[in-house]
């Protein structure tokens, strides 16, 4: 499903990704862990497309297609969901009417039939319900007020709206409390656990992957994939920390 | 009388971002219409000003009326609006405007808001989407005069600049004689939150759409209330398709 190979990328022109290279089938759940400011956010946004993250080398294939030859918002359309660390606040307009926008857009870009209100709303208190998330919650502006955990649950509601192929889920875990912790690793098992569908979890802790059990666990450091093995490489990290892991 | 015989010039503080040559075209100028408000009663006006041109309003609202304006001032070369208010005893006024130009355009909201008398309340919210080399342009002035005790009155004035190329003036006034008066003023030029569009396109929404919703969340403001609120929504998001 995801093929990056050599992958170089640059922020404010500072090399931060050097040389990863990565495979994801789908079917399988991928962990990375690593430092802080070893680069894993920055993966995901450099496969997102965000403006600032510029790609200097190798290359991305997702499903197929170059993946780095898209536009950001038609790799969405491609299925590729990027669950934020810092989800992002835009006032004025409602998670309803901006995730309606966004189905609906990626569905015409893939040639399918918009959602009608009804059936966009369907969708959505299906999801919302998913999550445990109270659906008055959505028809506040996206992400304004709403807590760090909040945020978090919000982002898991809108994959399960958006239904990806793949999703790199960016901390996901940080923030949420113990009780929201899982129902958000049960929302990602069944949302994406599927033979057609792929996730990439990036976190620094083994209490999501309790939830979300990962087929792979890789250790990025320096910009580069240092490491790479089953689930019980989580644990050995855990308790025994990066330094003597990935050395 | 002068006023009307010559044609003003950039020093003279209410015309200083006009398009001069363009209101040359138009000059002289029609007399203002003219508005007055009876005790209690109500007055409620949609100004839609979308091929340029000078629209003016003089209103006097008398002792308890209420009175709003709701603009959207668009067009491809000149358009100003110019409203003068004088509020007596307990009269309430609101001014919403939005100002959408790109190209050339050169749009102007000018207002003058006077508490004359004790109580009265007044709001402008004024909102500008400006891109390519358009000037958006706002001058809203409250005067309070003396004994204008419990007035309250509010200005909010912003503008979004789509380009580094357009240019936004806004400049909100106060002028208070009287005490115990409340009075709030803001004004900000900003641009379109880049974290936000890619938010917005990491869920699909392509670029011109995700401009389009967040500046119709910003201008939205200027029309919340208004009696023809859906109808000035639906000419605003159509001129706004023009601009991003
Ligand atoms: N705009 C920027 N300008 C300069 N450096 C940046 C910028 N954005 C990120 N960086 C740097 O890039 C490096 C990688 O950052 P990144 O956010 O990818 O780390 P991370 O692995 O996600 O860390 P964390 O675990 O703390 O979330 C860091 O050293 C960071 O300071
Ligand atoms: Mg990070």
């Amino acid at each position: 499903m995801l093929q990056i190979h050599n992958l170089h990328a640059t922020v404010a022109d500072k090399p931060i990704l050097k040389g990863l290279s990565l495979t994801i089938n789908a079917g399988e759940v991928h962990a990375i862990m690593g430092p802080n400011g070893a680069g894993k956010s920055t993966l995901g946004y450099t496969l997102g497309g965000r403006p600032g993250y510029d790609v200097t080398g190798g290359e991305v294939l997702f499903c197929g297609q170059d993946l780095l030859a898209l536009a950001p918002h038609e790799r969405a359309a491609a299925g590729l969901f990027l669950g934020f660390q810092y989800p992002v606040e835009i006032p004025g307009v409602s998670f309803v009417q901006f995730l309606r926008e966004a189905a609906n857009a990626q569905r015409r870009h893939r040639g399918e039939e918009p959602l009608s209100g009804g059936e966009f709303l369907k969708l959505a208190r299906e999801k919302a319900a998913l999550l445990r998330m109270d659906m008055d919650m959505l028809k506040r502006p996206v992400n304004v007020g709403f807590s760090g955990g909040e945020k978090k649950r919000a982002e898991m509601v809108q994959m399960g709206i958006l239904a990806p192929r793949l999703a790199i889920l960016d901390e996901t875990d940080s923030g949420l409390d113990i009780d929201a912790l899982r129902i958000c690793g049960e929302g990602i098992e069944a949302i994406m656990r599927k033979p057609d569908k792929a996730v990439l979890l990036i976190t620094h802790y083994q209490r999501l992957l309790d939830y979300v059990k990962p087929d792979f666990v890789h250790v990025l450091a320096g910009g580069r994939i240092v490491r790479t093995g089953g689930p019980e490489l989580a644990l050995e990290l855990e308790e025994q920390g990066y330094e003597a892991v990935a050395a | 009388m002068s006023e009307v015989l010559a044609l003003p010039a950039h020093k003279d503080e209410a015309w200083r971002y006009a398009d001069l040559e363009a209101l040359a075209a138009l000059w002289p100028l029609p007399d203002a219409e003219a508005v007055v408000v009876p005790a209690n009663g109500a007055f409620a006006r949609a100004v839609v000003q979308d091929a340029g041109g000078v629209t003016r309003l003089n209103l006097t609202l008398e002792r308890g009326a209420r009175a709003a304006v709701h603009v959207l001032n668009t067009g491809a070369v000149f358009g100003r609006v110019e409203l003068a208010v004088t509020l007596h005893e307990g009269a309430d006024f609101t001014l919403g405007a939005a100002q959408l130009g790109g190209g050339e355009a050169t749009l102007e909201v000018v207002a003058t808001v006077r508490h004359a008398e004790p109580g009265a309340t007044s709001r402008q919210v004024v909102r500008s989407v400006l891109a390519g080399r358009a000037t958006g342009t706002c001058l809203a002035r409250v005067e309070v005069a003396k004994g204008a005790v419990g007035t309250d009155a509010v200005q909010s004035i912003r503008a979004m600049l789509l380009d580094r190329t357009a240019t936004a003036n806004a400049k909100p006034e106060l002028e208070i004689f009287a005490d115990d008066v409340k009075c709030a003023h803001g004004c900000a030029v900003g641009e379109l939150d880049p974290a936000g569009l890619f938010y917005m396109a990491s869920r699909g929404i392509a670029p011109a759409e995700a401009k389009k919703l967040m500046l119709q969340a910003f201008i939205a403001e200027a029309f919340v209330g208004a009696q023809a609120e859906e109808r000035l929504l639906a000419l605003a998001l159509h001129a706004l398709g023009a601009l991003v």
